[in-house]
């Protein structure tokens, strides 16, 4: 019996395996937000009641655009601007790892991972000391003399790195650009080092064989690394909290405010869905674009 | 770095190849500039680590342990010192210790059903499986304060433990799909051909596979739970404190340096169980 008799064999077996965690997902991941959407469309009768009556309040959608616009574009650009910041630290670096690093890569490439090792409070926090007004890193410009420089390209304001959209967008980039580098790695590893040697005969100059070769290869990894940076950019708002201030609040803390401060769950869950929403159609036309340019190139 | 992709990737050198002096010259000096960008990169990451390393043995002159006062062991001889820290510290070691048993057993019968059948409904599963790691975490924390309201359940550990099972999810399903991707299926075939029971099969053949793949996904839902503050905040209560809703929620008013003492410790714990990893594996490579 046991030899034709295999363990992939059975119909109902990989339901059985899988209806646990899906009945999971479903209950806790689906249903959810099926309830977010239902509340959203929701209006509060009775201003003392914690009872909400669905009555589709397509007006709470409205209301929290209206309300909440700078935030909205203040995330989704902070989270650009951190997104662009951790390809073009986290690419040459993933380059560095896949193709010069030789016998030290593995212990390289863990190296990349050892910031995770502290929780992400403590290292933002970190962040505030270094940045701070009493911090190495205000000390070593004005040593130099070098804040009148860093005023003027951008980097500080007003002789300070704290409560500023920069010190927020780098905290945002450091916190997230491993999740940049180890996808690209992992995209240029894969490429076959016979195609490159190839690539020099065909192409004379480096530059060229790069960009017909490494670079098209590598686009599945910058795209991934994209949406593992710029999805949990855009709704976090620890950065913004610790090494911001009032004018560079976030989305994520206004939904977090307006459900545990303010209790005002249909606006809540209103701006939580329009910030979903304009993240899912942002991958998608993300994909679209990239996946069309791979073809062209 | 553009120009660097004429040396050969592989990591032996490249040889005499090169004739012409001009091009070699500014190719090495492109790949230098590779290596010392790279090297900044890793001093950038480093940087907040030594950070809280060396503040966990500074004696802060007020309540914020930010800016550097004097060397003390104090610290380190009363980790424990803020009870209230510890108290969360422990509630979220238990959280974590819960959710990530359950996540690793339920994510792991996924990836064993999804890398092992062929199933209608296959690429369905695949798509929720997905979809919580592209759902930013601020949508995923108001959608369960909505159900955990609507259904009117007390919020405390137990929600704390539903949330974080569900975030760890599809991270261990993934992480172990992964890892026994090209694993020889067939293997477990030969052990029922002779004779062995499918429960017998499991424990010896398949499992023995498997366990790697169940280790790595179990430590990185340990980590992703220990550390989460979003999810967590919109569904613990009033009662219910982790540790980083703790350093969060008293971040405007203190810092004491048990904190560093803490993530320090964690820092050096979880460094040591990695170097042995990869040591142990070095070593079974050279066998």
């Amino acid at each position: 019996m046991a030899g034709e008799n295999s363990l992939r064999k059975g119909r109902r077996a990989p339901y059985g395996l899988l209806s646990p965690g899906m009945l999971w997902l479903i209950l806790f991941f689906l249903v959810p937000m099926w309830t977010l959407l239902r509340i959203a469309l929701s209006t509060k009768p009775n201003a003392f009641l914690p009872e909400y009556e669905f009555t589709w309040e397509w007006s709470n959608f409205s209301d929290a655009v209206s309300r909440f616009q700078p935030e909205l574009v203040r995330s989704f650009s902070y989270a650009a601007a951190a997104t662009i910041l951790c390809i073009a630290i986290g690419y040459p670096l993933a380059y560095y790892l896949a193709f010069k690093a030789g016998k030290y890569r593995s212990v390289l490439l863990a190296m990349v991972m050892v910031p995770f090792f502290i929780s992400f409070l403590i290292r933002t926090i970190a962040w505030q000391t270094i940045l701070g007004q009493e911090g190495p890193a205000l000390w070593f410009m004005e040593t130099f003399r070098l804040v009148t420089i860093t005023d003027a390209i951008g980097l500080t304001s007003s002789g300070a790195f704290l409560n500023t959209p920069q010190a927020v967008i780098l905290g945002l980039t450091y916190n997230f650009v491993p999740f940049m580098i180890l996808p690209i790695y992992v995209s240029l590893e894969k490429i076959d080092p016979g195609l490159i040697s190839a690539g020099q005969d065909l192409y004379s100059a480096p530059r060229q064989a790069f960009r017909k070769i490494v670079l098209p290869l590598s686009l599945p990894g910058v795209f991934a690394g994209t949406l593992l940076t710029f999805i949990p950019s855009a709704g976090d708002y620890i950065n913004a909290e610790l090494l911001g201030n009032v004018k560079t609040s976030m989305i994520g803390s206004q939904i977090s405010k307006l459900f545990l401060k303010e209790s005002n769950y249909p606006e809540a869950a209103a701006l939580s869905f329009i910030f979903m929403a304009i993240i899912t159609i942002g991958v998608l036309v993300y994909a679209k674009l990239l996946g069309t340019d791979e073809l062209s190139a | 770095m553009t120009a660097t992709a004429t040396q050969a990737p592989s990591t032996e050198p490249v040889g005499p190849v090169e004739q012409v002096k001009g091009p070699r010259q500014r190719r090495t000096l492109r790949s230098r500039w590779l290596g010392v960008w790279s090297a900044l990169v890793y001093i950038w990451l480093f940087a907040p680590i030594v950070v809280v390393v060396a503040f966990s043995f500074n004696d802060p002159a007020g309540k914020f342990n930010t800016s550097w006062n004097q060397f003390t062991l104090d610290n380190w001889l009363h980790p424990f010192a803020k009870a209230d820290y510890t108290a969360a510290l422990v509630v979220s070691l238990k959280v974590a210790a819960v959710s990530c048993v359950i996540a690793t057993i339920l994510g792991g019968l996924m990836a064993l059903a999804i890398s092992r059948y062929e199933f209608r409904g296959k690429g369905l599963v695949n798509i929720v499986l997905v979809l919580p790691l592209t759902t930013p975490e601020i949508v995923m924390g108001s959608s369960l304060f909505t159900l955990f309201f609507a259904r009117d359940l007390d919020f405390g550990f137990t929600t704390v433990v539903i949330a974080h099972i569900l975030f760890c999810l599809s991270f261990v399903a993934l992480t172990i799909q992964a890892r026994v991707r090209g694993f020889d299926w067939s293997l477990e075939d030969a052990a029922l051909d002779l004779g062995s029971t499918p429960w017998r099969t499991f424990r010896t053949v398949t499992f023995p596979l498997i366990l790697p793949g169940i280790g790595a996904a179990f430590l990185l839902s340990f980590a992703l739970s220990i550390d989460d503050y979003i999810i967590t905040s919109f569904v613990a209560g009033d009662h219910t404190t982790t540790f980083p809703m703790r350093i969060f929620n008293a971040n405007k008013t203190e810092i004491p340096p048990q904190v560093n003492v803490i993530a320090t410790a964690i820092l050096v714990f979880t460094g040591s169980l990695m170097a042995l990893g990869t040591w142990r594996s070095l070593k079974r490579a050279k066998l």
